[in-house]
């Protein structure tokens, strides 16, 4: 972490959990080049995170209030946190099992009521603490702990699912992304209601290990390779686009 | 402690309320400022009278898309700093279990109605029961202790709402009202009192959170936007709120502690009442609702010269072992009628010395006067 964000930091939290080319401490750098941007006052925010790695990022490494609640319950905390008292800035962080599988309810529900509420998720398309189960998430045919031969199941399309139930703000990039990412974070950070960023993040340990990505930069490779920008969709073929993450604003608030 | 006595907001007088709607004016006269609910039979009025009651006294009503959302929004508001709670029945006490062990581990004082009906699954949605006391002490995975309370009238749907939320803040702990469908659907008069004394949390900037120097200590609890830099968890935590989840020291000082809070102190906590136990060779042991047919029954027998008498439980957990040892050591029989397969006369057994019957009852009826007359008799 740069020195000059050293502030936002708890003074003893020495390193993150993370493992070697996890890219949530790239969200996490993100974040907080984000909140200092805005100048948002760290006493007034409160940040909201479920079970898993991701939900990490913010507990205990943050230096405001963090409420690290149950797995896939962390918007109903938030909610609950935010509806008492306006004044918080209340932002969850956690990832795509936590936040759309077990906490999906929870996540359609807060879109829908339109709650003023940023909702990062890091989606690193497996569930990673737990040893690298599919997921809601998991591309079709990736190979995981639970679907050795390949996932049979769609993935969800996370900003659709976000989009239909009602966000205000809607915004998905890669964490190879990082300028742009920092700018959707900022924009989902000061547009009034349910805001939602879905962050692409590898996780070399569980999820490239058994698809063939031999080292963490083939999965940063492959993801920047991925991802296009939404305004390009309409200049490629179905086929084409099936291999490819679409990148950017989706509802711009 | 951090004890007022503030004025009624409701008109001190008698009403005619049903106890759900006794339990919402309690909660209302307490502080309660923030309801979380999903909508379940026979505790729906609950949430219909506060929804209104929240809107007149500025407080924060949200029907929830479940009951998992409606005890996790309670939990996320008592941080920012609202007395809350919700109220549910045997389907969502049972849904709402894992968060109730968070909030037992995190010290979050919150109260819960639980208006029982028949179970288990679906069970009689309309129809009285009893059956969730156990449920209440060991729902949550863990080790954790709670207060639960059983009203048999709808004064003391409201007076023991009030007493919850009162009993939350002293311990930072869950209490439950454990309500049955009979008593929170009676109509009756009940008198409000001109002032109420309610208990509010206690602030200590600066000190830890989490821990205390005393193994039965309760630590001050700060809000969130307050700029203590809170650090709350549901893993093991030392007392500012850092993860310890694998330092086994600090998981069992942290265990033994949120116990120790509520056993070391269950003297001060424990309610019950006594009817003619001086002399009393048989002794009906009830609570909640069939507290009052036990009553009536008592009182026919006494009145015929029987030597019969009545404990009458009024806190459920933490449970009134020393009471029931005196009770067993005088007593030549205890007869525990409830609308249960026999829940809290096993616990009975435990600390009774004398023979102790069960009576149970699962009809979704509440049982009649007459069928517990006939049960003592038949030990006389």
């Amino acid at each position: 972490m740069a020195r000059d964000l050293e502030a936002y930091l708890r003074s003893d939290v020495k390193s993150t959990p993370f493992c070697p080319g996890c890219g949530h401490g790239i969200l996490m750098n993100a974040i907080l080049r984000a909140i200092d941007d805005l100048h948002l006052p760290m006493e007034k925010m409160l940040f909201v995170s479920g079970i898993g790695c991701a939900a990490w990022i913010p507990s205990p490494n943050f230096n405001a209030d963090t409420l690290h609640t149950l797995h896939g319950r962390a918007i109903a905390f938030a909610t609950g946190a935010k509806m008492f008292n306006p004044e918080l800035k209340v932002v969850v962080i956690s990832g795509d099992g936590d936040l759309t599988s077990i906490g999906g309810n929870h996540l359609i529900h807060a879109a829908r009521r339109d709650i003023d509420l940023t909702v990062i998720c890091a989606n690193n398309m497996i569930y990673g603490m737990t040893g690298g189960q599919v997921a809601s998430t998991t591309p079709l045919g990736a190979s995981t702990a639970t679907s050795v031969e390949g996932n049979i199941y769609r993935p969800f399309d996370l900003c659709k699912l976000v989009q239909a139930a009602g966000a205000s703000y809607v915004a998905r990039y890669s964490v190879t992304q990082v300028v742009s990412l920092k700018e959707a974070i900022k924009k989902a950070m000061s547009t009034k209601g349910f805001t939602f960023v879905e962050v692409l993040s590898p996780c070399p340990t569980q999820y490239g290990r058994r698809n063939r990505f031999d080292a963490p930069t083939d999965m940063l490779k492959t993801l920047m390779e991925s991802c296009i920008p939404v305004e390009e969709v309409e200049r490629l073929s179905g086929e084409a686009l099936k291999e490819k993450i679409v990148t950017g604003e989706f509802i711009h608030g | 402690m951090n004890i007022h006595e503030i004025e009624s907001l409701l008109p001190a007088g008698s009403y005619y309320f049903s106890g759900n709607e006794a339990a919402t004016e309690g909660a209302i006269a307490a502080g309660c400022r923030y309801y979380g609910g999903y909508p379940i039979t026979p505790s729906s009025e609950i949430m219909e009278r506060i929804a209104v009651r929240l809107k007149e006294v500025g407080g924060v009503f949200m029907q929830m898309e479940d009951e998992i959302g409606s005890i996790c929004s309670v939990i996320g508001a008592v941080w920012a700093g609202a007395k809350a709670m919700t109220a549910t029945s045997g389907p969502g006490f049972s849904l709402m279990q894992e968060a109730i062990g968070y909030a037992a581990f995190t010290e979050t004082p919150l109260v819960i109605v639980d208006v029982q009906r028949a179970g288990p699954g679906t069970g009689q949605a309309t129809r009285v029961g009893s059956g969730d006391h156990m449920q209440a002490k060991w729902g949550s995975h863990g080790d954790y202790q709670v207060i639960a309370l059983s009203p048999w009238s709808v004064q003391e749907m409201y007076d023991q709402a009030i007493e919850a939320f009162n009993l939350a803040e002293q311990y930072r702990v869950p209490v439950f009202l454990m309500a049955e469908e009979a008593v929170g659907h009676l109509r009756e008069r009940m008198d409000v009192r001109p002032r109420v004394k309610v208990l509010n949390r206690i602030k200590k900037k600066g000190a830890p959170p989490f821990g205390t120097p005393d193994d039965d200590g309760v630590p001050p609890m700060p809000s969130f936007g307050e700029g203590e830099n809170l650090l709350v968890t549901g893993s093991t935590h030392n007392d500012v709120g850092i993860r310890k989840t694998d330092d086994g020291k600090a998981h069992e000082k942290l265990v033994i502690r949120i116990n120790n809070k509520i056993l070391k102190h269950r003297e001060s906590i424990i309610q019950n009442e006594a009817y003619y136990l001086d002399d009393a060779d048989v002794v009906v042991i009830s609570y909640g609702f069939t507290a009052r047919s036990a009553l009536f029954a008592v009182e026919r027998l006494h009145k015929e010269g029987k030597k019969v008498g009545l404990l009458r439980l009024k806190t459920i957990w933490p449970f009134a072992e020393r009471v029931i040892r005196e009770v067993g050591k005088k007593a030549r029989k205890i007869v525990v009628p409830e609308m249960n397969r026999g829940q809290i006369a096993g616990e009975i057994l435990k600390y009774a010395e004398c023979e102790v019957l069960s009576y149970c009852q699962t009809d979704g009826e509440i049982i009649h006067p007459h069928k517990i007359m006939e049960q003592v008799r038949s030990l006389l």
